[in-house]
């Protein structure tokens, strides 16, 4: 939002091989979010490590992102990329004692990094909630769905079992859930796939939170109970006007629910923007390859494209572009620029909030006249 | 949920009278006879053993005798030796010619003694075994984990016998910091009965816990890692609240199972820890029985056994449905 104040320079990590002037932009970055709205969520120079025998795991690297109210953000990546490791530092739930967190997240302003438990359990549930992937092993089995409910009511409000019952069945019906009374006495076994995704949300949306982080909500769910998802979310974020950040590998989902995308790679952002400007400019080729790999109904004789090879070790990054190895285009850019260094986050136009971490010069023509045609 | 215990009901009923069948046909295949047991080895003339074989009904058809034993545990009957008639109450297991007693008498009498033993030794590893496991599994890699495992494993791998005797010696007689053992019926002198039971309780509960803290800390490490533990943990609970109401009631249904077959086992016949603190048990009973052929009471105490055991696994069901509603379904 504003411009970073001289003080803002004296803590922004020094990186021998970016410069701090690369750390203040993208710290400007992202406190801007691409829409210009004043963000609830700002997450900035977020680091994520993992001690473990092998050596240090470094899962998430420099993520900034920011997230106003009534906005949803999605966080698209392969399996491994830092997606979910970065959202559940957010929600303060890795084990303190084996993960290092970095950088900064301050949720309305609060800061969250360096906080006690004792403190992040007030704000836990509460101005922050987390809907998990699969609602199976995601609800406890031995509780009812009501017990449940009720309790994630109770931990922040002193109220009466009978209170946070009316509570919990108010928002059992507000979920789309038939006969909220007897369901509130079932448990979750006797709840099919979608239902448990609607009571997982119900818990989630309880205390009315200000921050709500979807972690593949629609994942473990038919397709056809998928879309019945997505619309509940969508619709509970303009009545609540919760932000939303939304982790998916699922292109589809991200068409239809997000406001802006964050591409994560290696535990990087590799470009970040408006949906809009994503999915319609992307300029990066992981995303292009991302763009490519789905499968298209009117092209039943194709062969899938996916994106060859693997994603490199989090133990050890290459030096250069983490997707290097399996760019197909890094033969066009000058030089061994693509393998020894890494790329900033800059703007694709010069001055817009679309950024991208791409060392090609002529992104937008390659996109244009070799990846559009094929994208169809 | 009624239909549940009544079906476990049912299969308990069938294995119940399956170790009846059992039970009786010990005294046949016995390698001894029971007449001749009775009889004695001196002083044991043809016609004292065909007297002892015509009042025990030996003589008669297997049925015949399979459906006295039967009908004398539920309605009673009499025996007849040398003349003198004895009634045997319902539940009739049998007459102990050697003690003279209806083996029912022998087993009642002996049977508050080792109940006393195995419900301290219950509330011991279920509180301290559970709650050790519980902790280390919480700081699951660190130092008083491992040090904690390593020694339960230590302790583990002494057999019992021995560390009950080193006990018994060692604190009770050598140097007495600890009451020695012996039974004084609680009705009776309450304060005694407790310092009498004190040290059995302590040697075997505190042996046992260790396998009780391994169990429920190899359960609880698991049910740690669950999603739903993710889940409690991102609705704002607090950690105590998350490890001992959402993780132990999951952690739990291993532990019992281990626990109702083991405090079954533990009911027939504690028998190491009855004979080393000298306590008049079930497990005396059947060491003594067992030395003297007295198949009565060998056959009432494992009848008695098989029983609790039964009962002590319909428990474990009615448990398990209660922890778990999944179970009540299937």
């Amino acid at each position: 939002m504003s411009t970073p104040a001289p003080e803002d320079k004296k803590d922004a990590p020094v990186d021998a091989k970016r410069g701090p002037s690369v750390a203040t932009r993208e710290r400007r970055q992202g406190s801007i979010n691409p829409s210009g709205e004043t963000p609830y969520l700002v997450v900035e120079d977020l680091a994520v490590k993992f001690p473990t025998a092998d050596g240090l795991v470094s899962a998430v690297n420099g993520l900034s992102y920011s997230v106003p109210l009534g906005r949803t953000l999605a966080i698209v990546g392969e399996s491994g990329s830092g997606k979910s490791v970065s959202s559940m530092a957010v929600m303060g739930l890795h084990d303190r004692k084996r993960t290092r967190i970095t950088g900064s997240i301050r949720l309305g302003g609060d800061e969250l990094v360096g906080l006690s438990e004792n403190d992040l359990m007030k704000i836990r549930g509460d101005a922050m909630s987390m809907v998990f992937q699969d609602p199976q092993s995601s609800l406890h089995p031995l509780y009812t769905i009501g017990n449940q409910l009720v309790e994630a009511y109770r931990v922040h409000h002193k109220v009466s079992k009978d209170v946070a019952k009316k509570r919990a069945l108010e928002m059992l019906d507000l979920v789309g859930i038939p006969n909220p009374p007897r369901r509130f006495s079932q448990y979750p076994h006797e709840f099919s796939g979608g239902m448990r995704q609607r009571a997982m949300i119900a818990m989630s949306l309880i205390n009315d939170p200000k921050l709500v982080i979807a972690d593949e909500p629609t994942t473990a769910l038919d397709v056809t109970v998928q879309a019945q998802i997505l619309d509940l979310l969508n619709n509970l974020q303009k009545e609540f006007g919760s932000a939303i950040v939304l982790i998916t590998h699922d292109l589809g989902v991200v068409a239809e629910m997000a406001d802006d995308v964050l591409v994560m790679y290696a535990g990087r952002c590799v470009e970040y923007g408006t949906a809009e400007d994503v999915l319609a400019n992307p300029r990066m080729p992981y995303t292009w390859g991302l763009l490519e790999s789905i499968p298209t109904v009117s092209a039943a004789n194709e062969r899938l494209r996916p994106i060859k090879g693997l994603p490199p070790s989090l133990l050890n990054l290459p030096e250069g572009c983490s997707f290097a190895a399996r760019c197909p285009y890094v033969d066009r850019v000058k030089g061994e620029l693509c393998t020894t260094q890494l790329p900033d986050l800059l703007p694709v136009d010069g001055a817009g909030a679309h950024t991208s971490r791409c060392h090609l010069h002529d992104k937008a023509s390659i996109y244009e006249t070799e990846i559009a045609p094929r994208l169809g | 949920m009624l239909y549940f215990v009544a079906r476990r009901l049912v299969s308990a009923l069938s294995v119940v009278l399956a170790t009846l069948i059992a039970t009786f046909a010990l005294f046949f295949i016995a390698p001894t006879d029971p007449a001749a047991a009775i009889c004695g080895e001196r002083n044991c003339t043809q016609q004292r053993y065909e007297e002892i074989t015509k009042n025990l009904n030996l003589d008669r058809p297997k049925v015949e005798q399979f459906a006295d034993y039967t009908i004398g545990i539920f309605a009673g009957r009499d025996f007849t030796t040398s003349g003198v008639t004895q009634h045997c109450a319902a539940p009739c297991l049998g007459f102990s010619f050697k003690n003279d007693r209806p083996v029912t008498e022998l087993i009642g009498s002996r049977f508050p003694v080792t109940l006393s033993l195995v419900l301290g030794y219950a509330v011991l590893v279920l509180t301290i075994g559970v709650f050790v496991g519980s902790m280390a599994a919480k700081r699951r890699g660190s130092l008083g984990d491992r040090a904690l495992m390593t020694s339960t494993l230590v302790v583990s791998s002494v057999p019992y016998y021995i560390v009950a005797l080193m006990v018994a010696l060692y604190l009770t007689i050598v140097y007495p910091i600890l009451p020695r053992g012996e039974w004084t019926p609680p009705s009776e002198n309450f304060g005694k009965f407790i310092a009498g039971l004190l040290t059995p309780w302590l040697v075997l509960g505190i042996y046992n816990c260790t396998s009780y803290a391994r169990y429920s800390r190899g359960s609880m490490v698991e049910t740690l890692s669950e999603d739903y533990i993710r889940t409690a943990r991102a609705k704002g609970l607090s950690d105590r609240v998350v490890t001992y109401k959402h993780a132990l009631r999951s952690g739990l249904i291993p532990v019992v199972t281990i626990f109702g077959l083991d405090i079954a086992g533990s009911l027939g016949g504690a028998i190491f820890t009855e004979r080393i603190f000298d306590l008049p048990g079930l497990g005396q009973l059947v060491l003594d029985s067992l030395n003297n052929y007295d198949l009565p009471v060998i056959m009432g105490t494992v009848l008695v056994a098989s029983v609790i055991i039964v009962a002590m696994n319909f428990l474990v069901d009615i448990g398990y449905s209660l922890i778990d509603p999944r179970v009540r379904l299937s």
